[in-house]
This record gives structure tokens, sequence and C-alpha cells, in this order.
């Protein structure tokens, strides 16, 4: 960014410093450590200077904001148009107590909804399977049919909110639901705006809802892009997750390399349906992590922004502007939160929304002090959300698009975790892509060896996590905490029975079988997916049906 | 000369996070014991039938999704039923303390809640194994 005259002057500059002024310093106080690093363990220099950014073209690296390659941001004004969207992922127990909570948050300035899901639901089973005993309602809300999606969403217009659901493997389905569920509230589905998280890669290799093996997988993921951009063009068909990644231990360009391979594959697999690029590609968005370290996540986010957009365009030959921007909505790191002085998490959760924030987030979910002891009470959610609030209202950093930009250390590290996840996508595609990289356990042993590496940090105090190795104290058990009543199981499985009873049971019965006629051929699913839904099939019963058909993944296991 | 500690690492239920699982299989291993993990989705039935076909001494179970009422009872009932009552029974995860005093009843030895240092699990085995 700097001539070359100036840069070599700044050199000799630097040079004399460093043999003067800084020698100086370091024989009387030498610094802390022998060397600095981030969270991700990637070496921190003492000093960013214009030499760490001379092969940073401003036009060609950087641009402007709602322009390629993105780097600035999504979208022209950023928060001087409007704040970020803030999504608290909710659910618990049944539809009616979720759908209170949704109501609440609603009421306290949330301007988006985020669903959770139980196991059971995730997973394609019924409260009333035997495998779901002991996890109904337990991490998010119990779905069984139409009618728990009636409940969830009642009173809440479906033309008005956004709505996130955190649902892969049997995603179909439940988007199936909320299309009907709108329609029954006189809402025509192109009018639907909202996300399903709809990415089973890395399901297998992180978060562990799957269900089918990845080609029946993949069909759906397509079979989805190409229903949506037909009929409801306003919903993102996927949400391409990097967050559950990092959760599981990955480092921040693990992060962004083992996320963008994962789009990379969505990508091949719909333009191999058949679908044009520029057809589905503007309604992929994707989801990160916001973890401890504030400058690497904000130089992590300008990197997927940049990285994303420069493979849509030279790899897939995007046309379309909108195809090459990557929008993503983001968590604060879950696996950051101690159970040890939970008070602390409210600090740390502010710092990571902080991060997403400078870094350009479309939406953002802040997690709750608790929530590394259960899922959180209405205080602590609401404290949750005031933090973005405070964030968005209080602190002034959304009056200037991409505040952080320009700054040494910032384009350095945007640039280092760029080519650090790019060289994770060439090693990929060697391999035979993302697919084929989870079936051979590459992406899975890559990620558990950062988790190894990072706990035995904390063991050696290498790493210091505030209350747990260092500053601990003798506390109480906190009081107070959300439970589950084992009664909701028992509440599902009576709503099972009654709306087995009450619906069209032979209706159900042709519907199901026309699914399986159609899960054994190539037509797009949904429609029939949609058609078995709205006679009441449950859940269990259309994941049943295709799992006959395309039988279930199996994971490889290692260690 | 006595045989290395042998333990199963389980996912019971349907709860994938399996971070943990993965940290403490490896650490153990580093520990010198001998360590078999069963993957993710594992049913009480499952866990049992390895725990016995293994010949484990150790059955260390990890779960997050709250489902743990339910689940460590069921492969302690389980493994006695099989006649199994000398394997240390071990559990951690997102475990509030007060569910910790009705487990222990129920027949778990221990629980690791988060935070745990790993020297402490691995001091904790070595002393407790019950053969």
């Amino acid at each position: 960014m700097f001539d070359k005259e100036k840069l070599s002057h700044l050199k000799e500059a630097r040079q004399r410093w460093e043999v003067g002024v800084l020698a100086k310093t370091l024989s009387k106080a030498p610094e802390s450590k022998a060397e600095f690093k981030t969270v991700s363990g990637s070496v921190v220099k003492r000093l960013y200077t214009p030499e760490d950014i001379e092969d940073i073209d401003y036009e060609r690296d950087l641009g402007y904001p709602g322009q390629y390659p993105f780097t600035r941001g999504y979208q022209p004004t950023m928060y001087r148009g409007r704040p970020w969207t803030m999504r608290m992922y909710a659910g618990f127990a049944t539809a009616e107590e979720s759908n209170e909570r949704y109501k609440y948050l609603v009421s306290q300035g949330s301007t988006g909804l985020s669903v959770a899901f139980d196991l059971p639901t995730q997973i394609g089973y019924d409260s009333d399977h035997p495998l779901a005993q002991g996890e109904v309602g337990k991490v998010g809300v119990a779905i069984d049919s139409l009618r728990d999606m009636e409940i969830l969403f009642d009173g809440i217009p479906l033309d008005k909110v956004s709505t996130s659901m955190t649902i892969n493997a049997p995603a179909a389905v439940l988007l199936a639901m909320y299309i009907a569920v709108a329609e029954k509230q006189g809402v025509s589905p192109d009018k639907l705006r909202g996300t399903i998280q709809n990415d089973i890669l890395k399901e297998y290799i992180a978060r562990g809802t799957y269900i089918f093996p990845t080609e029946p997988s993949m069909r759906l993921i397509t079979d989805i892009f190409d229903y949506c951009s037909k009929h409801v063009p306003n919903w993102n068909t996927i949400s391409i997750s990097g967050y559950h990644i990092r959760e599981a231990g990955s480092t921040a360009a693990q992060e962004v390399g083992f996320t963008l391979a994962d789009g990379i594959a969505y990508v091949e697999a719909a333009i191999k349906a058949g679908l044009d690029v520029d057809t589905f590609a503007p309604r992929l968005s994707f989801f990160f992590n916001s973890h401890n370290d504030l400058f690497e996540e904000v130089a992590k986010f300008r990197a997927a922004r940049r990285l994303w957009a420069r493979i849509m365009k030279d790899r897939f030959k995007a046309k379309n502007e909108k195809s090459m921007m990557l929008k993503f909505h983001t968590q604060t790191a879950g696996c950051t939160l101690t159970a040890q002085q939970p008070d602390n998490n409210i600090i740390r959760v502010a710092m990571q929304a902080l991060a997403a924030v400078l870094g350009g987030t479309q939406s953002l979910h802040t997690n709750s002090r608790d929530e590394a002891l259960a899922l959180p009470t209405t205080d602590s959610v609401t404290i949750a959300l005031r933090t973005q609030q405070i964030i968005a209202n209080e602190t002034g950093v959304t009056n200037t698009v991409d505040p952080l930009a320009g700054s040494y250390y910032i384009e350095a590290k945007t640039k280092e975790i760029e080519d650090k996840a790019m060289e994770y996508i060439n090693k990929i595609d060697e391999l035979g892509g993302a697919a084929r990289a989870i079936d051979l356990g590459y992406i899975q042993k890559e990620i558990s060896d950062s988790a190894y590496k990072y706990q035995m940090e904390i063991e050696s105090l290498e790493r210091i996590v505030v209350g747990v190795n260092k500053y601990q104290v003798e506390e109480e058990a906190p009081k107070g905490l959300l439970k589950v009543d084992p009664i909701v199981a028992e509440m599902q499985k009576q709503k099972i029975n009654e709306v087995k009873a009450k619906r069209n049971n032979l209706a159900v019965e042709e519907r199901l079988s026309l699914l399986k006629k159609a899960c054994e051929g190539t037509e797009n699913l949904m429609p029939y997916i949609l058609n078995a839904v709205k006679e009441y099939a449950t859940l269990g019963e259309i994941c049943g049906v295709m799992r006959e058909v395309f039988g279930e993944y199996e994971q490889a296991v290692l260690i | 000369m006595k045989r290395p500690i042998r333990v199963l690492i389980a996912k019971p239920g349907l709860d994938g996070h399996d971070r943990g699982a993965k940290v403490i299989a490896r650490a153990l291993r580093d520990a010198g014991m001998e360590v078999i993990y069963t993957g993710l989705r594992q049913t009480p039935e499952q866990i049992v039938a390895a725990a016995v076909q293994e010949d484990v001494d150790v059955v260390g179970m990890s779960l997050l999704s709250g489902a743990h009422n339910y689940l460590f009872p069921k492969v302690v009932e389980l493994l006695k039923e099989q006649g199994v009552d000398d394997v240390l029974i071990v559990g951690g995860g997102i475990i509030p303390d007060e569910d910790i005093p009705g487990l222990k009843e129920a027949g778990v030895d221990e629980i690791f809640t988060p935070g745990t240092p790993i020297a402490k699990m691995v001091d904790y085995i070595k002393n407790n194994v019950k053969r």
C-alpha cells in the first residue's frame, strides 16, 4: 500500500528503533514471554508496521463495502443503515413454552427468531421413539408434527419476522412445516424470510445430528436450493457453519478453511444437479463463531468474506455480485464459557460480541452466562440481549463501516488467515473434496489435534482461563438454573396420539408412500414432503420413510 | 506385570458434542491407559455390551444434552444385570451440581463437571479403579 522509496525509508527507521529505543528497554525490562500467540496459536509480532502490509493492494484486496471482494463489508452502509439482527437462539420443552419465550424476546427488542430443536427432532425421531428417552425437550423444543409447529408460531406473524431454524438432516421437513403454518396464517411462501441451517457436512465433522448418508443428504440440500429459488425466494437455504467446527476445537484459520471447503462442496453439488450458480448462490449464508481473541476474530470475518468472494468469482465463475457476498450469522463461543464464577461469562460474551460487530456480522446471538451449567434462564438471556443493545446504542462502534481496516495488525492477520484457510482448501481439494476428506477423517483429525493442544495448554497453565486455572474461589453451587420437567415427554406423547387419532390416516399413508416412491426416483422431494406434512404425518414417520430408502450415515470413529 | 487400566469412553444418547470425550480419551491414553472410544449415539445396551466385550475397568460417559439423569443410571443398571459390579463408572459434561447426589446414589462413582483438570481425573481413576 506504500511506495518503494517510502518503505525503504521506514525500514531503516524501524531498524534504528530496534537497535536503539527497543534494545534499551528490553535490556532493562525483558518481555513477559518469549513468544506471543493468538488464541489459535499463531504468532503475534511485537509491532506491526506498513512493512507488514506492503503486498496488500487497497483496490484489489480491500475495496469498498458492498463491493467485490467485500473485505470491508457485505453492504455499503453497514450499521449506519440499521444494526445487525439481534437473534437469540432459543427453544426448550414444549412448543407452548418456547412460543412464550419468543414472544418475550420480541417484546424486549429481539429482531429475529432462532429456533432450537431438541435432539430427537434434529435426528428425525418422534418424542415417543425409544431412542428419544431422556432427551425430549432438553436442548430445544420438541416438534413431532405440524400441530407443534402451529403452536410454536401461534400469534407470531410469519410475514413480519425472520426465523432461523437450527435444523440439518430433516431441514426439508421443518421448512415444509414452516411453509404450511404460514399458509394457515394466510402468508404465501414468497413472503417468508429466514434461514435453515441445512448444513450436513459439518454434522458429520463436528455436530453429530446426521441421519442419512452423504449422497442422499446432498440431494435433499440441492432439492431445497432448487425448490426455494422458485417458491421461497427470500429464504436463506443453508447456513454453512464454522461455528461447530470451532466449538469442536479448531483454530480460526481451520474454521474458515473447513467451512468454505464445505461451501465449495454444496456449490459443486448444486451445479452437478443442473442448477445455475447465480440462481442459488445469492441465498447461501454462513455462520461463524466469535471466540476470545478480539483482533484475530475480526481478521477472520474479513478474511472469510474476501476468500469466499474470490472463490465464487474465480472458481465458479459467478456473474451476480450477490453470489459472491458472504453474509453471516455469528454466535459467541459457547466453549469459552466457564461453569466457575459464571457471571464472568457476561464479560467474555461482550468482548466476543464486539468482535463480531467489528467484523461486520449480519446477525448475532449472544450466549448467556449460565450456559456452561444449563439452558439459560430468562434473566440470563435478557442480559445477553442487553449486551448487544449496549454495543449497538452506546459504544459508537457502529458509526463507521469496518472501523479496524487499515490497522497494520488487522490487515496482516486478515491476509494470514486467508492464506492459511486457502492452504486447507487446497489440501481438501487434493483429497477429493470436503465429503471425501470427512470420510477419510482428515478434517476431524485436524480439529481434534487442535482441541487437544488447546486443552493441554490449559492444563499446563500456558493458557489462562480466569476462574478455572487462575483466580479460583470457593463457590456455592449456582441456584435457579432452568430445568426441563420430564413430564414434557409425556405431554408430547399424548399430543402425538391426539394428532394420530384426529388426522386422515388413509391420506397420510398415501402421502408417505408417494414420498417413498419419490425418494427412490430423482424428483425434487420438497413437494412430497410438504404434502405429507400438511396431512399431519409426523416428523418421525417422514424421516422413517427416508431412512428406509436412503439408509443411515455411519460415522468414522477416531480419537 | 499388571496390565494397563482399560477404559471405555462412551457417548450415550443423541448428543453430538464429542470434543470433551475425545480430549479425555487421548489424555487417558497419554497417561498410560488403554482407551476405547465408542463414537456417538450409543444406547445404554450398546455401551454395556462394549464394556463387557472389551473387559474394561472403567466406563466414562460424556453427555451435554441434559439426558444424564436417565441414561447414566440406565447404564449402571444394565451393567449390574450383566453381573458386572467391579467396573468404575464415571461421567462428565453439563451436569448441574444438584443432579450429582442422585447420580451417585444410582451407582455412578464420580461426576466431573466442566473445568475439571485432566490430572485430577487421571488420579481419581488410578486411585479408585476396583480391580
